[in-house]
């Protein structure tokens, strides 16, 4: 039989049963669509989560005090310490040649009112390297100026977010806000965007002096160092250098954790990436069932069709023959049903790009082939079995319908 | 040729044995007409499916054109079926989401004949059933003189030996059903062996030879003068 008779024999055969094929078209179609869709929004979380560590700034190393044990049968907590990090670590720090910048990080809670508005919000203290470090914008005003950190001032740079809560749309610069009753004078306003990221959001705070900030909380202890390596081949130094520096001036105790930024999305893309095939596979079993169901209908129209098998045995088709057309009719729905099943997830992943414009979606590129090879293969695999039925029914029972 | 020797043939129903065929002795030569005939059950259909290779005898041999078939795989039966023989059924078999003119094309379709040949065999095919200008039609947009016709042409599109028929006219009022058997009477003018089952005797008349079964043997074997 030739090519294209054979295609125009599995046309006419899934055309004659219409109810028969759409339904396996859709199931196929449906599979298909929803591993794209999965594996697009699975991807788009990566990307999400990527970018957001773009934004943090770049050959960034956090260091934080306590030694994450990593040993024994214990989580990973972080050791309660007697040795805390101080502005003066910190300072310390600068010294080493791999590192460009460090930014002390104090962190409290604190009431911010101004006027008759309060609200309670995290206070920063931190130093005008932050500004470099997290590459952060103004949108009014300046951040805070450089010079000694150990010298504090009543002055305050806040978040856009707090801006609006507490001025609304009139100018905040110059005005006075009280942090937990002290005065203190907003220099300046930070702009939205570069102020989100992962684990540090600065939209609803007010950045002080660290200085000033150890003393609004009474503690000398710092919540973290910020340090930007002098490159990205620098971080691993910029690390040695951190905990050696470190160790000698905590009386040789190795009592801090740091962490870089590299190793940080290494980990999310890895955990994200597993994920997404994960999701992938899932959607891919929603293929298997739609592969039984095939399986389901086509033995059914094996049995309706048994009296056009008898013919065709009748007018001499041998067997292989038979088992080749049914075959042919699986893989042409399989094709059909992955095509409707591309465009449909596609067009669900473009629909959704346009309804989240800020969520970075997108279909990973081994998505299209994994669904395809898997529902082709689904297809033809579970045909196999009606089809050698088919190919091997006798050819009498078979004419009488039986 | 066709030689039967001893050919038996049995079914199991349940716990019981059918014994269809029993031990027949037959032979039709090349351009005969033959009708089959007998009551029901006598195992008509039986020899007839055997005949055309549709079905294996359990003892016995069968010869075509001299061949032992007894021994030849499925697949050499289903080559064997193309060549020498062409099959009508009491109702039709025609596939119903085909026209009448792809219902006559599936034989040489199947057998990887070029579109082009293939238009031109059909066309005849149809014209010497007189079924030109239906060519188009669905077997549901046919009566079933016509359709009966369109399985004629359909069984002689691979311009087989043997023409088998098992009750050609039993779905057939007696006008459709003279016209059919005018149509195989014809073919077997021009030299095709016809092989006819029917029940009615009229029709069996007017086939030169007459075989009788009866109980899975064959009862009278007659040639006309
Ligand atoms: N597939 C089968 N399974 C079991 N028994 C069968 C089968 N086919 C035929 N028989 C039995 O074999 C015998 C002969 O059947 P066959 O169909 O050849 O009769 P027939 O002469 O063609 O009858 P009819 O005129 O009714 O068509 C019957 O008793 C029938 O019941
Ligand atoms: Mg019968």
């Amino acid at each position: 039989m030739r090519p294209p008779d054979v295609f125009a024999f599995s046309m006419g055969a899934l055309s004659g049963a219409r109810t028969r094929t759409w339904l396996m078209l859709l199931a196929m179609a449906i599979g298909v669509s929803s591993v794209l869709l999965l594996t697009a929004v699975g991807e788009g979380t990566r990307r999400y989560v990527n970018n957001q560590f773009m934004n943090l700034g770049s050959h960034l190393l956090i260091v934080m005090p306590g030694k994450l044990e990593t040993t024994g049968g214990q989580p990973p907590i972080l050791s309660a310490t007697e040795v805390d990090l101080t502005i003066d670590d910190a300072i310390a720090l600068t010294r080493s040649h791999s590192i460009r910048r460090v930014a002390p990080l104090a962190l409290g809670s604190a009431p911010i009112s101004y006027d008759q508005r309060e609200r309670t919000v995290n206070v920063i203290g931190s130093t005008a390297s932050l500004y470099e470090v997290r590459k952060l914008k103004m949108s009014a005003g300046r951040f805070l100026p450089g010079g000694d950190p150990t010298r504090g001032a009543a002055i305050a740079v806040i978040g856009d977010t707090l801006k609006t809560e507490l001025f609304g749309s009139s100018t905040a610069l110059g005005q006075r806000i009280r942090i937990d009753g002290q005065k203190f004078r907003v220099i300046g306003v930070l702009e939205a965007a570069g102020a989100a990221g992962v684990g540090m959001d600065l939209r609803d705070t007010a950045v002080i002096p660290v200085a000033t900030a150890q003393s609004l909380f009474d503690s000398p202890s710092l919540f973290r160092v910020m340090v930007e390596a002098d490159g990205h081949n620098a971080i691993p130094r910029a690390e040695k250098a951190i905990i050696d520096i470190l160790r000698v001036r905590h009386n040789g105790e190795e009592d801090v954790t740091v962490i870089t930024q590299d190793a940080m999305l290494a980990t999310f893309n890895t955990i994200l990436g597993s994920l997404t095939y994960a999701v992938g596979g899932i959607a891919a079993i929603s293929l298997a069932v739609a592969g039984i169901l095939i399986m389901n209908v086509m033995l059914v129209a094996v049995s309706q069709r048994k009296a056009e098998i008898g013919l065709l045995k009748a007018i001499g088709s041998p067997g292989s023959q038979i088992l080749r057309l049914f075959l042919a009719e699986a893989t042409m729905l399989a094709l059909l049903g992955t095509f409707a099943g591309l465009v449909l997830g596609f067009s669900g992943v473009w629909g959704l790009a346009i309804a989240l414009p800020d969520f970075p979606i997108g279909v990973p590129y081994w998505a299209p082939i994994a669904a395809t090879g898997t529902s082709l293969a689904t297809g033809v695999v579970f045909c196999l079995l009606p089809a050698r039925r088919a190919a091997r029914l006798d050819p009498v029972l078979a004419l009488a319908g039986h | 040729m066709i030689q039967f020797s001893k050919v038996s043939r049995e079914f199991e129903v349940g716990d019981e044995r059918v014994r269809a065929l029993r031990d027949i002795d037959l032979e039709i030569r090349d351009g005969e007409y033959a009708a089959i005939m007998g009551p029901s059950g006598s195992g008509k259909s039986t020899m007839l499916n055997i005949l055309g290779l549709l079905d294996r005898a359990d003892q016995g041999q069968y010869f075509l054109d001299n061949q032992d078939t007894t021994a030849l795989t499925e697949k050499k039966r289903a080559a064997l079926r193309r060549q020498h023989f062409g099959f009508v059924f009491q109702s039709f078999h025609l596939v119903p989401r085909m026209t009448a003119a792809q219902n006559v094309e599936l034989p040489l379709n199947l057998d990887g004949v070029s579109p082009r040949e293939r238009r031109q065999r059909v066309s005849d095919a149809l014209d010497a059933m007189g079924l030109a200008d239906r060519a188009r039609h669905r077997p549901s947009q046919l009566s079933g003189g016509q359709r009966q016709r369109v399985a004629i042409a359909r069984a002689m599109i691979m311009q087989p030996g043997v023409l088998l028929a098992d009750e050609p006219t039993g779905n057939l009022d007696s006008t459709s059903g003279q016209e059919v058997i005018q149509a195989l009477e014809a073919l077997n003018q021009r030299g095709i062996t016809l092989i006819i089952i029917t029940h009615n005797p009229v029709i069996g008349e007017r086939a030169n030879r007459r075989i009788h079964m009866q109980d899975g043997a064959i009862e009278a074997d007659t040639v006309a003068a």
